[in-house]
């Protein structure tokens, strides 16, 4: 039975009631370390992406070229059988307008994350990263793009050494 | 209901204690492939897969997300249990018990080197109102636990230390493990006082690897023509978590599913009907506790048989691995090693450390500090039902329970 | 293979709210006594026990599961925690129901939990950590991302106006209004909705539900235990569940169809051939206003696109044909991760036995259908239930 009426358990606390030390609480702030091995695959992507490339692999049984890479297709269950430089442009796929950080603060200035399908790999083969240097109102579904990359003295072998895509001029 | 589940193949990647040139995914494949050329199947054939993995353990939260890629597992259906891996292969079976499941496979992996701060990551399973502002190092939990067991079971510091050697030593004829080292109750009982009485030897060390393990309903498994390993009794439990209302001497949690799994497998007498054993040792002590839990010998008894050697070769046939001292804590997939252990001496692959006309194995898995929960598994060669009668479950001993009063 | 049989006996639910004075052990526990104590269930007559919550970064406890166990009823019994993300809700009871299935044990409680509000500065800031630590994390992703981004495809592709979108907010959070652990319901408009601060275009503030705390839980029993227990249990027909490749980027988003899979996987055991005739009542996954016709046109109860007009035409309206998230959902409930799916659990319950007070729908339900969605847009997880006869 759950009658709209009925009283449950659970009380609501506001904001206040932890400034103004209502509440008793603990605070802890973690520290959760990680070096993750990259392995072969995202070895060699982000060795590309110090060089200024992008790269994916690809399966010749299903001939799906795909990024980002892995070593092994996860449809055939079988080794992928090259790697291919792809380009560095490619089709918005889709794309948000987001006003707010990770943290829920107000942004001064939106960010645009878009899946960018990225030429040279199979249809619909995209990553996730951000778009600038362009008119939010502007950007649409299909548009080209391509990437910004920082100066090569600057890159580390990260995704963030391509800074953002940017529409290709016509 | 499928009564008969069978283990009809498993793939590994050799525990190391690092393993820079793979990722976790690709670690993972290679211990896949493996596993299904075994089984003689293809992951499309498969009906449901289970991980056993923790977010902190991983370094991503949702870790489940990225599990199916590498097992060939996309779009199926597939979970993630927070559980021994012991644990993760009872979901699996229970799962083929239904009857709705044919084939399922488990995989749990460690990369454990990956964790830059393991000791701050164990401190976050604390409570973190009344255990963790204490700020000490939460291995100081075994310390007590340690000293509780001793004290119960009459054991004194020599004994946990013989049993520490005793498995390092065994671990060197171990091709599966990379801790192995010749050593004596001397030194672990000179080495370094970490949280008394836990010393720098008690100390488990860890290792990074891949399982993969196919499990298959009886007709499946008659029907690919490979050598099943039956499952013949299962069982897990959770104590309580709480340090302050816990049983420090004794393994209730263990003794709890031991006694599930014995009743399934009709083993009225674990020393002598079943062949080897492969258990929890950490920091040496465990391995006595869960001797004693698993009913394999009485309270107070364990030690004895590494000290004076055992009629029932007892010494010989209790982790012959060289346990997770001589393998390494590998978190989840611990248990799964322990499962492999078994395996491989059910199948005669053990050479210098074959039991021999191993025919019954139990793998037993503890999920670590600061837990309390434990899994068990036990395995034939030989097909026999499971007497499953679903019976309520024994919750503790009367003796137990006034101790918690 | 007949299946051995697993009803749905008792059920408990708390309040969900923004921050719970109540610690995460304390959820869980009045969650499993009210379930407990709704079907008269001494606690020693558990065999086991399953607890579902979301990621252990959110109450901020790693091992989150053993450190809840006994509060959920699990001390020295048999304790299993699973998680497929948000998925974790609806996979919990699965999880129940294959423990029961198997004959290994007749009777389980259910638990799902979540204590969101623990994580500062917002809990949304966990979720970063959900990305792939190489190729997304250091873009600093917010999970509103994803969900813009699905959001954006299915609207584009499908050419679907915002207005009609925003129609499953202003339904969902009327309905909680009779929702007693309800958090937001609200009596709104088109374009109160629409109006609301614009978080990750096209999402809007209302179109979002909220971080949460809160519990709820169900106990299951086998067929000859349910038999003395309630003149009325109500069994669980049909599961499924599914899960999707984590390169996510390379699927299309327009779809689920690993909602499709599961729910395909969950009519078969059921025996349901014709979906839209046979499920009176459904509960879909809402945690954002569009998800609701997204995972509706999966469910195989609309056709692709189709799912704004059938709640334009009120079809899944409460007095509707086929009364969609009568509970008010996620939108309306609130949305604490592993709990919200369970809620859905709990609300077929109540609705298949018609217990479900001013929230009860008229066409005297027999079949229910809950399901939930969890990952990167990964996972679909599906029960259906149905009423004893």
């Amino acid at each position: 039975m759950l009658e709209t009426g009925i009283r449950l358990q659970g009380t609501g606390l506001e904001e206040e009631d932890f400034k103004t030390r209502r509440v008793f609480y603990t605070t802890d702030i973690p520290k959760l370390q990680y070096a993750w091995d990259c392995g072969v695959a995202m070895g060699h992507y982000l060795k590309g992406l110090k060089q200024g490339k992008l790269l994916g692999t690809y399966c010749k049984k299903c001939k799906r070229t795909v990024i980002p890479p892995r070593v092994f297709c996860e449809i055939c269950f079988r080794n992928m059988d090259k790697w291919i430089e792809l380009k560095d442009t490619g089709t918005v796929n889709t794309f948000s307008i987001c006003y707010v950080t990770w943290d829920m603060k107000k942004l001064t200035y939106p960010q645009i994350p878009a899946v960018i399908e990225i030429d040279g790999a199979s249809k619909g083969k995209g990553i996730l990263h951000l778009l600038a240097e362009v008119d939010p109102k502007q950007v649409k579904l299909g548009m080209k793009v391509k990437a910004v990359w920082k100066p090569r003295k600057e890159r580390t072998g990260a995704i963030t050494d391509i800074k953002y895509f940017k529409p290709i001029e016509k | 209901m499928n009564q008969n589940v069978a283990i009809i193949g498993m793939g590994y990647t050799v525990p190391k204690p690092k393993t820079p040139e793979v990722s976790y995914k690709e670690m993972t494949y290679l211990a896949a492939q493996m596993a299904y050329k075994e089984a003689k199947i293809s992951p499309q054939e498969v009906e449901s897969f289970v991980s056993v993995a923790e977010d902190l353990h991983e370094g991503t939260s949702i870790f489940d997300e990225y599990t199916p890629d590498q097992l060939g597992a996309v779009q199926k259906p597939m979970h993630t249990v927070t559980g021994d891996g012991i644990q993760g292969i009872i979901a699996a079976a229970l799962q083929i018990m239904t009857g709705a499941f044919d084939l399922i496979v488990v995989e749990g992996h460690s990369k454990a080197s990956n964790i830059m701060t393991p000791t701050y990551v164990l401190n976050y399973a604390l409570d973190p109102v009344i255990n963790r502002p204490l700020n000490i190092n939460p291995h100081y939990i075994a310390g007590l636990e340690m000293r509780a067991y001793m004290q119960d079971a009459g054991a004194l510091e020599e004994d946990v230390a013989n049993v520490v050697a005793h498995n390092l030593s065994r671990a060197t004829l171990n091709k599966l493990a990379p801790h192995g080292a010749k050593t004596s109750a001397k030194k672990v009982l000179s080495s370094e006082p970490l949280f008394e009485p836990i010393r720098r030897l008690h100390m488990p060390q860890t290792s990074d690897a891949a399982y993969v393990v196919v499990l298959a309903s009886e007709k499946t498994a008659k029907k690919k023509k490979v050598k099943p390993v039956w499952i013949a009794g299962m069982g897990f439990c959770s104590d309580s978590p709480t340090l302050e209302t816990r049983d420090w001497a004794t393994s209730v949690a263990t003794q709890i599913a031991a006694e599930k799994a014995y009743q399934q497998a009709g083993i009225k007498n674990p020393a002598s009907e079943i062949d080897v054993f492969e258990i929890d040792d950490s920091f040496g002590y465990k391995q006595l506790q869960h001797l004693e839990a698993l009913k394999v010998c009485e309270k107070g008894k364990a030690k004895d048989i590494f000290v004076n050697g055992d009629k029932q070769k007892l010494n010989l046939r209790v982790n012959p691995s060289g346990g997770t001292l001589g393998v390494g804590w590998m978190h989840e997939a611990t248990g799964l090693h322990k499962v492999l252990e078994v395996v491989q001496q059910l199948q005669g692959k053990k050479g210098r450390t074959q039991i021999k006309k191993a025919k019954v194995g139990l793998a037993q898995g503890w999920r670590g500090l600061p837990t309390t929960t434990c899994a068990v598994i036990i395995l034939k060669n030989q097909m026999v039902t499971p007497t499953l009668t679903a019976s309520r479950t024994l919750v503790g001993t009367a003796s137990s329970r006034d101790t918690m009063a | 293979m007949k299946l051995r049989k697993v009803a749905v006996v008792g059920a408990g639910i708390t309040k969900f709210v923004r921050r719970a004075q109540e610690t995460a052990k304390e959820l869980s526990y009045h969650a499993s006594k009210m379930a407990l104590d709704s079907c008269n269930m001494p606690l020693e007559e558990i065999d086991c026990v399953v607890h579902g919550t979301a990621p252990d970064a959110f109450d901020g406890v790693h091992m989150k599961g053993e450190y809840l166990s006994e509060a959920s009823g699990g001390w020295r019994k048999p304790f299993m925690r699973s998680y497929v993300g948000g998925g974790t809700g609806v996979f919990a009871p699965i999880n129940g129901w294959y423990l029961i299935a198997s004959g290994m044990y007749d009777t389980c409680v259910v638990v799902c939990e979540e204590k969101m509000s623990s994580c500062q500065p917002h809990p949304q800031s966990a979720f970063l950590t959900i990305f792939d630590h190489t190729t997304e994390r250091p873009l600093g992703p917010n999970l509103l991302w994803i969900f813009a981004l699905e959001m954006n495809r299915y609207m584009q592709v499908h050419k679907i106006p915002l207005e009609q979108i925003a129609l499953v907010s202003v339904k969902n959070k009327h309905n909680a209004m009779d929702h007693p652990s309800a958090q937001l319901g609200a009596e709104l408009t088109v374009e109160d909705v629409l109006n609301s601060e614009i978080m990750a275009w096209p999402v809007t503030r209302l179109m979002v539900s909220p971080t949460s705390d809160g519990a709820a839980a169900v106990v299951l029993a086998s067929e000859e235990v349910a038999k003395k227990i309630t003149d009325n249990p109500v069994w669980i027909s049909g599961v499924g569940w599914n899960l999707d490749t984590a390169y996510w980027t390379n699927r299309d988003l327009y779809y689920p169809e690993y909602v499709e899979k599961a729910a395909r996987m969950a009519y078969k055991m059921a025996g349901i051939k014709n979906p839209r005739e046979e499920i009176n009542v459904v509960e879909p996954y809402d945690p954002f206003a569009y998800k609701e016709l997204h995972h509706l046109e999966g469910l195989l109860l609309a056709d692709k696109g189709q799912a704004p007009r059938i709640t334009a035409e009120g079809i899944t309206a409460r007095d509707g044909k086929m009364p969609s998230c009568p509970s008010g959902g996620l939108l309306g409930v609130g949305n604490p991760i592993a709990a919200a799916g369970m809620m859905k659990i709990c609300e077929l319950f109540w609705q298949l036995r018609g217990e479900a007070g001013k929230r009860q729908v008229k066409n005297s339900p027999r079949t229910g259908l809950a399901q939930a969605w969890g990952d990167l847009m990964q996972v679909g997880t599906v029960v259906i239930m149905q009423r004893g006869d």
